[in-house]
């Protein structure tokens, strides 16, 4: 089943076209990874489809609606969340309080009820606790629930970004860059938790530098380049596509090596 | 215990004994006058800082909201008819409505452009307050009207310590109860990351308003009750000053700390009377001390010793 369709989208900043006539779709289930150089426009057509950017052209559609320039709210109530490259993590908080934050749309948001703590908000907090205490455990984080988030090492930050979105329920996981600043062991482990993500059905779809990772776990990959789309398929058929070849030995050639190996 | 102490319900309990034990040694209805008016302006800080210290947003024109409870029972009763009871609902519902309409636009500045429109809302109202002589006595402002609850008057610093005091503590543990909620967590989200608070789901222009809103009717609460308690009201009570000072008392006690609220609004209220010893030099005396305590309690006093404390143990 299609849950996230990209069509034909564009975006140019002061006259610079950052994205040009870009279109995918990714199915439930699969890991679907964007790649390309540094400056192809990887992470705006993430803030694009987030609803952070809007774009000029082309429509965005989460599970049959349209959603083009919906705000990011209103996508994550539809089923749409993401980390991101540089975090934005809630740093005062500790990190099952980030997490609860994520369970924000699954809970009852009664004000009046929340003013006087009636003993159903006590209730739901105990379940929003103990949902929170899952997810960290399933990133890997459950000893460092009560730690302050801002005390916790970067590659816990990545993790704890990936808890907290998933803590929404999403049906589509944006996930930019999980692997950035973590060790081989961390990556090792993000790897583990982005395949059982997907393998509970929720569409992945990525932005990821380290292409060892990305040619190991993706079902597919579309490669963009200066903003257009260079080509899309599995990790074989773009590890030996000419022009990725190309532009990455043009640019890259460590990284193309290594995906190589 | 310590954890007793960090929880917001710790932060309520200590509260409500300060209230409870301070009379017993409070020498002179002198001092029971004061510690009124330190509950009545902790509770307008209070509120504050679930604005600012909670949801991360500015005002400086707090006092525009205060004034609005003042003039209510000021005017109500004096104008209208209206018993001052009834009057004091309509301002603490009229300074939240203003504070729903005005939030709406306003809160989508950021930073310094949200304390200047805040600003510009503050001193707006004041000027209503000074113009509308006819219904407002002008800049010498007008007399109010005691208040009166089933024949029980409601006058003299000791009843009003007690009013305050347990108002005070009521709105501490309101303010308590919403911080350990989704709401309050909604709050501080988007204090660290509007961006991150949006993606989760967080409706962010929806809990600014609540936020401002919830702050204006804290504030109104508080100007009604030193109005009331003052048998007068004057346009300074909504005035700039006033709204510098409440942003005073809530940064210098500790953004994000009910209990900071509380000792911010005791040091702005005490220090002046206390300092009067020194005469001409009051005002350089009491700057200065503000200036020592944000150099080394930059986090707010009632956060800075905390983390002191955590760590020295």
């Amino acid at each position: 089943m299609t849950v996230l369709e990209a069509e034909d989208i564009g975006v140019s900043f002061g006259g610079l076209t950052a994205l040009q006539g870009v279109s995918f779709r990714v199915q439930a289930g699969e890991i679907f990874a964007i790649i390309g150089p540094n400056g192809a426009g990887k992470t705006t057509l993430f803030n694009i489809i987030s609803g952070i950017y809007v774009p000029l052209a082309g429509r965005v559609r989460l599970i049959g609606e349209d959603v083009t320039a919906f705000e990011p709210h209103l996508l994550a109530r539809r089923g749409l969340s993401r980390t991101f490259q540089n975090l934005q993590v809630f740093f005062r908080m500790t990190a099952a309080e980030n997490v609860m934050v994520g369970r924000h749309l699954h809970e009852r948001r009664n004000v009046i009820a929340h003013l006087f703590t009636l003993p159903s908000v006590l209730r739901q907090n105990r379940a929003t606790r103990q949902r929170a205490e899952e997810l960290l455990a399933f990133v890997g984080l459950a000893d460092l629930a009560d730690r302050a988030a801002g005390a916790l090492p970067y590659g816990a930050l990545k993790r704890l970004e990936i808890a907290r979105a998933l803590a929404t329920e999403p049906k589509v996981l944006l996930l930019d860059e999980p692997a950035a600043g973590c060790n081989p062991v961390e990556t090792e482990e993000v790897d583990a938790v982005i395949r059982r993500i997907a393998e509970q059905g929720i569409a992945v779809v990525l932005v990821e530098h380290d292409m060892r990772m990305v040619m190991q776990i993706s079902s597919r990959i579309h490669v963009l380049d200066q903003g257009r789309t260079l080509t899309e398929g599995t990790a074989a058929q773009v590890r030996t596509h000419p022009d990725v070849i190309a532009v990455y030995l043009g640019t890259q050639g460590t990284e193309a090596a290594r995906a190589h190996g | 215990m310590r954890r007793f102490a960090a929880s917001p319900y710790g932060v309520v309990v200590l509260i409500a004994v300060l209230v409870a034990a301070l009379p017993a040694v409070l020498p002179t209805t002198f001092y029971v006058r004061i510690a009124a008016l330190v509950f009545i302006f902790a509770l307008a800080v209070v509120g504050l800082n679930l604005l600012m210290g909670f949801a991360g947003q500015v005002s400086l024109g707090h006092a525009g909201f205060f004034g609005i409870g003042a003039y209510a029972v000021a005017i109500g009763p004096t104008h209208l008819g209206i018993p001052s009871w009834a009057a004091f609902v309509i301002g603490v519902a009229l300074a939240a409505l203003i504070a729903f309409l005005v939030g709406r636009p306003i809160l989508r500045l950021k930073g310094h452009y949200l304390a200047v429109a805040t600003l510009g809302l503050g001193i707006l109202i004041a000027m209503v307050m000074t113009n509308e002589a006819a219904w407002t006595g002008g800049p010498d402002g007008m007399p109010v009207p005691r208040l009166e609850l089933f024949g029980w008057r409601v006058r003299g610093p000791v009843t009003w310590y007690w009013v305050s005091g347990i108002t005070l503590v009521i709105g501490a543990w309101i303010a308590a109860n919403l911080i350990a909620s989704p709401t309050g967590r909604a709050f501080r989200a988007i204090h660290d990351s509007e961006t991150a608070a949006r993606v989760l789901g967080v409706d962010v222009a929806r809990y600014k308003l609540l936020a401002f809103v919830l702050s204006a009717a804290y504030a109104a609460v508080a100007g009604a009750y030193l109005a009331l308690f003052d048998g007068l009201v004057t346009p300074d009570s909504a005035g700039f000053l006033r709204s510098i000072e409440f942003v005073t008392m809530a940064v210098l006690g500790g953004l994000g700390s009910i209990f900071g609220s509380v000792v911010g609004a005791m040091i702005l209220t005490v220090l002046p009377q206390v300092l009067t010893v020194f005469h001409d030099y009051e005002h350089i005396a009491l700057g200065a001390i503000m200036i020592v305590f944000m150099i080394f309690l930059r986090a707010g006093i009632v956060p800075s010793l905390l983390t002191f404390l955590r760590r020295s143990s």
